[in-house]
């Protein structure tokens, strides 16, 4: 069969779990007074079609920031402007000021499903399967099979289509970014990652890696004039398109800090909601958010994260070559979601599009991941009321990945990567099976996963600990985090030079 | 052989996981009143003595499939009593709670593994072969046309009904007279018959086939009949199957005297005074029908063509009824669709023929699912059949041109402005309050072009296959 029509099933499958999960609940569907996500995005269509740009992130009158205030960069609110003209051709009822707060219908909730699909389509599918093709080593089946694994991740399925956000813009460009550095177009990468990054302000998770990874290549090409002047170039691509996003808030100088006030409200708090990161999981055993000051709770949270972000970034930038790279956006991005400020569950995702890039070469940790990933957002997911699409997408994902990707199969120590834990393990346990430890540590996993998972949702928690179940999900999403963060450092630090096996493109 | 036989298996198991998957996304789609046809049957045969199931009318939904279906949904109803027992009560009309559709989608994804098993039975029956890559194989590509047949999901599980199940009898019935054991092939298809009695469209393939294959033993050198050869035995045993399979399932209605009730009267009775064009009778379709399929029945007494003869014979009464029957479903066509599928993998022309009728057939269900929710999910799935079938019937027949010829291709192709115009243009037009139904018709009349063609097409191979079939000898 040819591979035109092989993508094109794949797609078409991915296309139809997207669109078939967006029959279910969406956050916040019949909860008045403030609905949920949904709702924000519905109210932005509102605000960025009825006022003028300079009142969007303003306190107003009209706009009150309590309500759904804009919290994302500009790119998001001409977005959402977009869609707002497209609604009012529809039914002008569904962006009338004031009047459309808390609007649900069937025929707006397809609108609004049939806008997250459009952008999908157009910006994240597309970079999937070029990715697959040009960086993804193994037969073209293979290639295939990566590419619909990529597709079916159910914890981007479920956010977008179920939930109810436009990451699949945001991590789409970001792919685009990553693609125009792979294939060495240095500024179309970084013109789409600064795009990106003004559509949703969490993609600053993947910016150090960018960053070191273009200086590096600067570097390599000598710090005399082609380096210089690439270097140069590169910023000044990013500059502009910073320039141009920003310019409707650039005559006034109140309004790029309002609107960066609203970007980054370090108001918040360390954390919020149960979040599977190292502050939430240890406020279980040490109430830290009490117990220490605001300025202390940023110190550690900004130490931490540094010290967990310094060696893979050093290690990229000098040797910058797409491997690395990528392993690099694991890392920072995970770094991030642990150790950072004011993280919520659903940035997960930013650490998720990374792994699902290593998926071809380490497809059973890749799984493994992108399983606690949607497990760890379970909490999310049965408040939204989708409880049966989380099922069915990850037992889906996880027979897939096991049967079209081989996983299991290919699981030797050299295929796992494992080489610092066989050297520490050498000298004391050297006959210890390492690939079948982690295969059993990974079906245990699963297993875990599953029954608090099934205990969540069939149990009733006792009356003393009423948030139990989510915190239960969090701390053991926690630990397979670290444990993680962990494994992925050590891939990345402990690569050898040359290695026989791995084919990369730059 | 080639592959170890844990890698045969799995691509099978691998695409029926895959599809079960799919449905059970589907479980909150929308469906029709079938859905409460259904429940209602489940509550009437909980709730009621056997005596009182076909005369039951608080719904208007009455019982109206044969006893055997009855006691199915009696075995269901003991299950559906752990999900929600509310939806066993007769007079909860149109109760629909979630562990209700819950329960009753489920039951049609699980009622499926008949099918799955019958299809892994076909798969059994081809002329295999050996070597060719796994995407390549003809059992594969059956598999993913049955398995994954555009309106078999469409129609079970969103519409809903249970037609993966009957099918996958029919389907069990069919690979046992491949397999030559036709005494479990005419119990199955008796029992299909006490399941729903649209069957019987097919009956008459089966009625002419076994008495002239099985009941005559043997044939002459030139494929005619030995009349000598006829066994009493066989006969016999053929007819205390069936009659013991109805008796099995009409017999205590017959006690109760309730024969006339059970006649299933759903949609035999009305009739329609047209407007414009005269007025068709019940008598007329049946003679129409009957008149449709008497070439083929004469065709396979005469020079019966073993199994494949009889399944070809077997679509084209299908066909037939679809065309020229009283009070026809669009969903009948797939009676027509699935055992074709049979045919398409090993014959070009049956392939061609095929991709004709499933792709026109499975368009032709498109208004049975007439929510926008709906929409975008039976284009996906119509464009991934249709891509599958074209794609793996071209490369398996790749030696000897192009499948469709450009006018075939020009039809089929046809589809998507017909598509385009009446589910996305006329909507918009003025002509959508005062002539509703325009869309409904131009569909109609353009996949009728394509049944009838294929229709044809059928006869056409049905008449003139045996001389190239000679050197087969199946029985």
């Amino acid at each position: 069969m040819e591979n035109w029509s092989l993508i094109s099933l794949c797609v078409l499958l991915g296309l139809t779990a997207r669109w078939a999960v967006s029959f279910h609940s969406y956050s916040g569907a019949g909860k008045p007074p403030m609905f949920g996500d949904y709702e924000a995005q519905r109210h932005w269509q509102e605000v960025t079609y009825n006022l003028p740009v300079h009142e969007w992130y303003f306190n107003t009158t009209n706009n009150d920031l309590n309500y759904w205030g804009l919290d994302y960069p500009p790119l998001t609110a001409y977005h959402s402007l977009v869609c707002a003209y497209v609604a009012k051709l529809l039914n002008p009822e569904w962006v009338e000021l004031y009047a459309s707060r808390g609007y649900e219908s069937h025929s707006h909730k397809l609108f609004m499903r049939a806008t997250v699909l459009f952008t999908d389509i157009l910006i994240y599918i597309p970079a999937v399967l070029l990715y697959c093709f040009y960086f993804c080593d193994g037969s073209s089946k293979q290639k295939v099979a990566t590419a619909f694994c990529i597709l079916l991740y159910p914890g981007l399925i479920l956010i977008d289509y179920g939930h109810f956000q436009y990451n699949s813009v945001s991590l789409g460009l970001a792919l685009w970014g990553i693609l125009g550095l792979g294939l060495g177009w240095d500024l179309f990468g970084s013109l789409a990652f600064t795009l990106a990054l003004n559509y949703k302000q969490m993609e600053l998770y993947h910016s150090l890696p960018f960053f070191c990874y273009l200086l590096g290549k600067c570097i390599k090409q000598g710090l005399t004039w082609r380096g210089f002047f690439h270097l140069v170039k590169i910023s000044m691509t990013v500059l502009v398109t910073f320039a141009l996003c920003w310019m409707p808030f650039l005559s006034d100088p109140k309004q790029p800090l309002q609107v960066l006030h609203r970007l980054f409200p370090v108001g918040r708090g360390l954390f919020e909601d149960k979040v599977a990161n190292t502050w939430c999981s240890l406020n279980v055993l040490i109430k830290i958010k009490t117990l220490l000051s605001r300025e202390t709770q940023l110190f550690l949270s900004f130490a931490l994260t540094l010290l967990f972000v310094l060696p893979s970034s050093l290690k990229l930038l000098s040797k910058p070559t797409l491997w690395q790279f990528k392993l690099a956006l694991v890392n920072t991005s995970l770094a991030f979601f642990l150790f950072s400020f004011q993280v919520h569950e659903k940035s997960i995702l930013l650490v998720a599009l990374p792994v699902c890039l290593v998926f071809n070469e380490i497809p059973l940790i890749a799984t493994w991941f992108l399983l606690t990933s949607t497990f760890s957002m379970l909490p999310l997911l049965l408040k939204d009321g989708l409880l049966l699409p989380y099922v069915v997408t990850s037992l889906a994902f996880l027979f897939l990945s096991l049967y079209l990707l081989s996983a299991l199969e290919r699981s030797t120590e050299e295929e796992l990567r494992l080489g610092l834990y066989r050297k520490l393990t050498q000298r004391w346990l050297p006959k210890l099976n390492l690939s079948r430890i982690i295969k059993w540590k990974f079906w245990f996993s699963l297993a875990a996963m599953a029954a608090l998972s099934f205990t969540s949702v069939w149990l009733k928690p006792p009356a003393k600990l009423p948030d139990l179940f989510p915190v239960l999900v969090s701390v053991l999403s926690f630990l397979h985090f670290l444990g993680f963060i962990i494994y992925f450092n050590q891939v990345q630090l402990m690569e050898p030079q040359r290695k026989k096996s791995q084919k990369k493109t730059n | 052989m080639a592959a170890p036989v844990t890698n045969d298996q799995s691509w099978f198991f691998a695409l029926a996981l895959g599809v079960s998957f799919l449905k059970c996304l589907l479980i909150n789609a929308y469906h029709s009143t079938d859905f409460e046809v259904h429940r209602n049957w489940l509550a009437l045969t909980h709730s009621l003595p056997a005596a009182q199931w076909y005369y039951e009318a608080t719904s208007e939904w009455t019982l109206d499939y044969p006893p055997l279906f009855a006691w199915f949904e009696y075995g269901l109803s003991h299950i559906a009593r752990f999900f929600d027992k509310e939806m066993l009560v007769v007079q909860n009309l149109n109760y629909a709670s979630p562990a209700t559709i819950l329960f009753q989608r489920l039951s049609v994804i699980v009622a499926d593994v008949v099918f799955f098993y019958a299809v892994k039975e076909c798969c059994k029956c081809l002329r295999e072969d050996k070597g060719k890559y796994l995407l390549g194989k003809p059992s594969f590509i059956l598999t993913v046309l049955l398995l994954w047949n555009f309106g078999l999901i469409i129609v079970d599980h969103i519409h809903f009904q249970y037609n993966g199940f009957l099918f996958g009898v029919l389907l069990l019935s069919i690979a046992r007279h491949f397999q030559n054991r036709h005494f479990e092939g005419a119990l199955l298809f008796s029992i299909l018959l006490n399941l729903k009695h649209i069957y019987l469209y097919i009956a008459p393939a089966y009625g002419i086939y076994l008495l002239r294959c099985f009941c005559f033993t043997q044939s002459n050198a030139d494929g005619s009949l030995q009349w000598r050869s006829f066994s009493v035995v066989r006969l016999v045993t053929l007819g205390t199957i069936v009659l013991s399979t109805f008796s099995v399932s009409f017999g205590p209605f017959i006690a109760l005297g309730q024969l006339p009730q059970a006649s299933m009267t759903g949609g035999l009775v009305q009739e329609f005074q047209h407007s414009v064009l005269p007025s068709v009778s019940p008598l007329a379709t049946l003679v129409c029908t009957v008149l449709s399929i008497l070439p083929a029945l004469f065709r396979i007494w005469h020079r019966p063509n073993g199994a494949r003869g009889f399944l070809r014979c077997l679509v084209i009464c299908a066909l037939g009824s679809f065309m020229f029957g009283w009070h026809v479903h669009e969903k009948a066509i797939l009676m027509a669709i699935l055992p074709l599928s049979l045919l398409a993998v090993e014959s070009r022309e049956d392939a061609r023929i095929f991709l004709i009728l499933s792709i026109t057939g499975h368009y032709s269900l498109f208004p049975l699912l007439f929510t926008t929710q709906e929409l975008p999910i039976k284009i996906l799935l119509l464009l991934l059949f249709t891509i599958f079938s074209l794609t793996s019937l071209k490369t398996l027949f790749r030696k000897g041109g192009a499948l469709l010829n450009p006018l075939e291709a020009t039809y089929l192709l046809g589809l998507i402005p017909l598509e385009l115009i009446c589910e996305f243009v006329y909507p918009l037009t003025v002509w959508q309050k005062t002539f509703p139904f325009l869309p409904l018709m131009l569909t109609s009349i353009y996949c009728a072009l394509g049944v009838t063609y294929a229709f044809i097409r059928l006869y056409i191979s049905l008449l003139t296959c045996s001389d190239s079939t000679k050197k087969i000898k199946t029985q």
